[in-house]
């Protein structure tokens, strides 16, 4: 043992030092574990797009497809339904899509590429419940019967799955991108001339 | 036997933490009906984790197999069907203690000074027990096992900015699936019951560091030196106690209480078991209908409402019309409980000798709370809608109350001893 004088600064500049040190190999470490809880490369590939087709579908008539594990709805709107678009514009939050929910190409009252035709993924945007799809009394406003009606807290979306005003929704429903193949075939999760 | 016992204690402190907790701890004498459920509480714990055990080797953590696996320990595993209702009954019951032991804690102020670290560790046990009710639910994969889980998760989304990559991260999918599954099968069953027990640990050391309050609210524990001989209570206790404090009112904890809290068990067992053998499904409160059915991604159920121990706090998110600040009041309900030992700012700890507002406002709290939890299972409706947003309303106007009129209350003047 050295009898020399105790270098404090050095000593707390080691303790500090090596602390440091430790605490960023803590850190290292701890990214495997936090990243081990992403998705997995499994489940990264999984969201291929589907092909629904839809020559079968009845006007007022909703289907489902499978698109990532979730419902997308696929429905055939009449042209009384089309027409109580105009009377639900005042009473939807965003009656002009200006919340990016929805590709540019379905950025309008219809929320749509083709008016007849509403594709949209099936999940309440409050917490992720799938809303009944309702073709009587729905219950807004007088002359209009259909809708979507979330039972889980009670969100309530026109038939452009535009969110009306008052619920705890906050935005529309989710519009996936989507493209028609000649009338009767829908790719659902791919824009149009993607490789 | 007492020579094995000399050897043990001269390696490890046995005998002396036997006295010092259970035979020479010293308990207020006046304990009555509430203080059964911390112990109660304990004993149900540990039913949780010797039948979760069990059904863990007949369980399968997978999306494909878990719905089955559930119907193969009800159906072909012999005593399955009693051990995995002891289980979920287990749950329920868990949760009934745990409510009425915090409800305990109000109505006496154990909550007060210098027991504010000891009420913070209850609560943090009961923030993990819902997180680990919430994934122990997930493990059927019913119906209700999947949605109950999408809108549990969905509501981190409501996290601005990050929210989206955060409810990913949790599920590790972009839906609910079995990767989801399994990772809340690995934390129900080894991470949070490995909390939920250390936090146990460090409750009671933290309750027999201060000393266990009393229905009276008056402390046993008096100055050194300032009772007279004769008043003191005649037990051995540990010096541990004795050296710093007069112990007056107060009996060893062991056999005294240990034989009271037995006959409590006795009663409670009863109940427990009426429960598993003829109501396991206690009507649809305890397990869902909707959970017999296996899960089903594409389907929400026609009526999605948490199990009934979720549904006071599930009711207020319901009744803010806003994601963000439904989530926020949501956690805010449960906050306010962590924050009340200092929102409440009287001396005087029980109800006994408190002021009727603080009887008023005390009862307000759980006919919120009681109508909260109805509503919560209910579907919304605009009427039960409203009535949710009331007592939402008058749930946190609790707190706010208790804040103002602690202050300077009228109480009753305290009496010197527990009882004379």
């Amino acid at each position: 043992m050295s009898n020399a004088p105790v270098d404090k600064g050095r000593r707390r500049f080691l303790t500090v030092a090596t602390s440091v040190v430790g605490g960023a190999g803590a850190v290292g470490v701890a990214v495997p574990f936090i990243a081990s809880w992403n998705p997995s490369a499994k489940a990264r590939i999984a969201g291929a797009p589907v092909e629904v087709k839809i020559d079968k579908v009845e006007p007022g008539q909703l289907i489902r497809a499978e698109w990532r594990g979730q419902p997308v709805w696929i429905v055939r709107r009449t042209q009384t339904m089309l027409d109580s678009l105009s009377q639900t514009d005042n009473r939807v939050r965003d009656p002009q899509s200006n919340v990016p929910q929805q590709p540019e190409y379905a950025r309008n009252q219809h929320r749509s590429i083709r008016p007849e035709w509403f594709i949209a993924v099936g999940l309440c945007t409050h917490l992720g419940c799938s809303p009944q799809y309702l073709t009587r009394d729905f219950a807004v406003t007088e002359g209009i019967e259909a809708g979507f009606f979330c039972p889980c807290h009670g969100s309530r979306f026109d038939i452009a799955g535009r969110v009306f005003q008052g619920v705890p929704a906050p935005t529309n429903l989710m519009v996936p991108p989507h493209y028609f193949v000649g009338d009767d075939t829908i790719v659902v999760g791919e824009e149009e001339g993607a490789v | 036997m007492s020579r094995i016992i000399d050897w043990i204690d001269q390696r490890i402190p046995m005998s002396n933490t036997l006295k010092l907790h259970v035979t020479q701890y010293p308990a207020p004498k006046n304990f009555n009906f509430w203080y059964l459920m911390g112990s109660l509480a304990l004993i149900v714990l540990v039913n949780q984790i010797v039948t979760g055990i069990w059904l863990t080797m007949s369980y399968n953590p997978s999306a494909e197999g878990a719905f089955a696996s559930i119907e193969y320990i009800m159906r072909d595993v012999e005593y399955g069907w009693l051990l995995r209702y002891m289980h979920s009954t287990g749950a329920s019951f868990f949760f009934i203690v745990v409510y009425l032991h915090m409800f305990r804690g109000l109505m006496y102020g154990s909550y007060q000074k210098p027991r504010e670290l000891l009420w913070i560790f209850g609560m943090l046990i009961f923030l993990v027990l819902m997180a680990e009710a919430f994934m122990g639910y997930m493990l059927p994969w019913g119906q209700m096992s999947f949605w109950g889980a999408q809108v549990i998760i969905s509501l981190f989304g409501a996290i601005p900015y990050v929210g989206d990559a955060l409810t990913t991260w949790i599920r590790g999918d972009y839906v609910i699936s079995g990767a989801t599954l399994n990772r809340f099968f690995a934390l129900h069953v080894i991470a949070l019951p490995l909390v939920i027990v250390i936090l146990v640990f460090l409750h009671l050391i933290a309750l027999h560091e201060v000393g266990s309050n009393n229905p009276e609210g008056v402390d046993i524990k008096k100055p050194k030196g300032s009772v007279k001989e004769e008043d003191k209570a005649p037990f051995e206790f540990h010096e541990r106690y004795t050296k710093k404090y007069d112990i007056v009112d107060a009996i060893p904890f062991h056999p005294y209480y240990t034989v009271k809290d037995l006959v409590g068990l006795a009663v409670f067992l009863i109940f427990f078991a009426l429960v598993i053998f003829y109501a396991p499904t206690m009507g649809g409160h305890f397990l869902e209908p909707p959970n017999f059915e296996a899960a089903d991604p594409m389907r929400t159920p026609e009526h999605i409402a948490p199990v009934w121990y979720f549904t006071p706090f599930y009711a207020i998110l319901a009744a803010v019309p806003n994601a963000v600040l439904g989530v926020v009041m949501m956690f805010a309900a449960i906050v306010a409980l962590f924050l009340v030992p200092w929102l409440d700012r009287s001396t005087v700890r029980s109800i006994r000798y408190r002021s009727n507002i603080h009887k008023a406002n005390l009862a307000n709290l759980v006919i919120s709370f009681v109508i909260l939890g109805f509503v919560g299972a209910l579907p919304p409706t605009e009427f039960w809608t409203v009535v949710g947003r009331i007592f939402t309303f008058t749930y946190f106007a609790f707190f706010a109350l208790l804040f103002v009129y602690s202050k300077n209350e009228k109480t009753k003047p305290l009496p010197e001893r527990v009882t004379k």
